[in-house]
């Protein structure tokens, strides 16, 4: 090999090497774009319950016993929806505060009506039977009746409805 | 190939030691870069011929950008559009990538033009290429045919009537035509299958055939050689000859940046706008194809009755025989356009037809006031459908006031009976109201279901002003479609 050929042929590694590396980086570049698509899950929530409105905290001011609300629940799942309704009962916790309880029972998921006669919850499946707070009182349920989260927002209370594990002594949210 | 033989440089051993030395052992690497680069290119580089590279770089782009997009998109008909409206309006950067998309196929179509007119001009189909002609041929066809594919898949009004009349054509070929027509729509008429069938032949079937004929373009093209310019001698070339690399490969990439730096500046810059969904009730809606379809479009125009045989099916088909045949018709070996002049002549004319067509197209919308003010009205209806914040479909398994009407029968078959009298063209669907009539949500509180049907029968003379007609029905149909309307909240 003479010294022209070993010049040319280190101007087409240097060059080959230049263009290798433009690529690269345009490529890069070209890829930021897809990555945050793809990673949009990540950097936005794609399913999310939305607080349901449960009604007006005046409404609420003075509580001698529990009151049942219907409320709306809206489930977002990408780019779906979902719209159900559930009961819940607005009641005072042991120090007076505004809590929100979820008609379903801890003991096997019966729809709990209260009892306005007996000043209790009644679960009408399995007998279990809870405080106007949602404590457990006696039968076959390990644990009270749930509360869920709620948020008092511009004289609203908002809650969050979520399904709790059954059977179980702890509260433990599921899905 | 021509590596080893054509190449008057100075070729540097392979690597035997170090990384490319390892690769060189397993899998020939310089000798494979060697084979890729090192095509002699007779009379030199030129930035005539740096289209076939561009084209190779938008069709890798519409794959990446393509495969991306369905990760959110859903063929369907009831999905379509919310998925590509989720895309544009909430997805990171999806307006961005949808956008790309969407213009890649138009510059797409503009690079394969310039190829094909490159082609054309230079003589380069000369001397044992008409193999690669042909391949050439299929892929224009091929492209053509994605484009078409790719429009309908978001499914909103400007995608389903552009594609309802363009599926129409085919039903203008005599005896298989309505046949044909119903293949490609699956049915009669448009709906989910419609999308289906596009969507599989636009991800899957004309992908692979794309693939498989880039494979044979280039083969061919590698087989027999570069054309060069038009002195060359298309079969034995005689000029000095330079390499693919690095001045051409230099020039194809100039290119590449300029459409990388095209297509995102218009992709960032003029968002692509997605319409209102598909209405398929919605009578005044006047569809345009995009603009490389509008010369067919206008052509079309033109050939009415017993007469349309003739523009739908033996001109074009007289037309793109005559174009793949080329290298056998003009089989001299003058490759200078202007020693060809009957080949640069028809060349001319086509283009000049082509062109004259779609501006037409355009002109006879732009002096009709009536289709110009439509037109218009469709622009702005888009930008604020494009405009507005997404808002997610309801999943069938909710308890929304739409899905509980359907639940009592009578109001379903009430349903379906507001559907067959076309109350949604003016009421729209589940009585959300149009521009042409009020909506009709809530009115069961305001009316009673007897108050209703009185009003049913007897419209107000300000119902009647508005074009409310009095449907004709049996009692029963009454009482159904009047359950119906009463139940929409």
């Amino acid at each position: 090999m003479n010294i022209g050929a070993a010049f040319n042929e280190q101007r087409r590694s240097f060059l080959g090497a230049l263009l290798a590396l433009g690529s690269a980086c345009v490529g890069a570049l070209l890829a930021v774009p897809l990555i945050r698509f793809a990673l949009f899950p990540l950097l936005r929530r794609t399913t999310e319950l939305k607080a349901s409105p449960v009604g007006g905290l005046s409404e609420f001011s003075s509580l001698d016993e529990p009151v049942e609300r219907t409320i709306q629940i809206e489930q977002v799942d990408g780019w779906r929806k979902a719209v159900s309704e559930k009961i819940v009962y607005v009641t005072k916790d042991n120090r007076g505060q505004l809590i929100v309880l979820s008609s379903i029972c801890p003991h096997l998921g019966c729809t709990v009506p209260w009892v306005g006669a007996k000043k209790e919850f009644t679960c009408p499946c399995h007998g279990a039977v809870y405080a106007p707070d949602g404590a457990r009182i006696s039968g076959p349920c390990l644990r009270g009746m749930d509360t869920l989260e709620t948020v008092q927002q511009d004289g609203q209370l908002l809650v969050r409805f979520q399904y709790f594990r059954q059977l179980v002594a702890d509260k433990e949210v599921i899905g | 190939m021509h590596s080893a033989d054509h190449s008057n440089q100075n070729v540097p051993p392979e690597a035997t030691t170090g990384l490319r030395g390892w690769l060189n052992r397993r899998m020939g690497l310089d000798a494979l870069l060697r084979s890729a680069l090192d095509e002699p290119i007779p009379g030199g580089a030129r930035l005539a011929y740096i289209f076939g590279s561009g084209l190779l770089f938008i069709f890798l782009s519409q794959i990446i950008t393509g495969v991306f997009l369905a990760l959110y998109y859903v063929p369907s008909a009831d999905h379509a559009h919310t998925t590509v409206a989720y895309i544009t309006k909430s997805v990171t950067a999806g307006s961005f990538l949808r956008g790309l998309h969407a213009y890649g196929a138009s510059a797409m179509i503009v690079v394969l033009l310039l190829h094909l007119s490159q082609t054309y001009v230079y003589g380069a189909y000369k001397g044992r290429r008409e193999l690669l002609w042909f391949s050439g041929c299929l892929l224009f066809v091929m492209v053509m045919a994605m484009a078409f594919t790719g429009y309908l898949l978001p499914w909103d009004q400007k995608a389903y009537f552009a594609t309802a009349v363009g599926t129409n054509a085919a039903s203008e070929i005599p005896v298989i035509g309505e046949s044909l027509k119903q293949l490609i729509r699956g049915g009669t008429d448009m709906g989910t299958l419609t999308i289906s069938r596009f969507f599989v032949a636009h991800v899957f079937f004309i992908p692979a055939c794309i693939f498989a004929l880039v494979a044979a373009h280039l083969f061919l093209f590698r087989a027999v050689g570069a054309a060069g310019p038009v002195t060359e001698d298309p079969f034995e070339p005689k000029q000095k000859a330079e390499l693919f690399y690095p001045r051409q490969i230099l020039m194809d990439l100039s290119l590449t940046a300029l459409l990388i730096i095209g297509l995102g500046c218009l992709a960032f810059f003029v968002p692509i706008q997605l319409g209102p969904p598909a209405n398929p009730a919605d009578a005044q809606y006047i569809p345009r194809p995009e603009w490389y379809y509008l010369p067919i479009f206008q052509w079309l125009k033109y050939w009415h009755g017993a007469a349309s045989v003739m523009g739908v099916l033996v001109i074009p088909t007289i037309l793109a025989l005559a174009v793949v045949a080329v290298p056998f018709l003009d089989r001299g070996i003058e490759r200078r356009p202007w020693k060809r002049p009957i080949a640069a002549g028809a060349y001319v004319f086509v283009m000049l037809a082509l062109i004259g067509l779609g501006l037409r197209s355009k002109y006879l919308d732009h002096h009709d006031p009536e289709v110009a003010q439509q037109l218009a009205k469709q622009k702005t209806e888009e930008a604020e459908y494009t405009s507005k914040p997404f808002e997610p479909e309801l999943s069938s398994a909710s308890l929304a006031a739409a899905n509980v009407a359907l639940a009592d029968p009578l109001a379903a078959k009430g349903k379906t009976i507001y559907e067959a009298q076309f109350c949604t063209a003016c009421h729209g669907e589940g009585g959300v109201g149009t521009a042409a009539g009020p909506a009709l949500i809530g009115v069961g509180a305001k009316f009673s279901p007897a108050q209703l049907t009185e009003l049913l029968q007897q419209p107000t003379a300000k119902m009647k002003a508005g074009g409310m007609p009095t449907p004709d029905l049996p009692t029963d149909d009454m009482k159904a479609l009047v359950a119906y309307v009463s139940s929409l909240k």
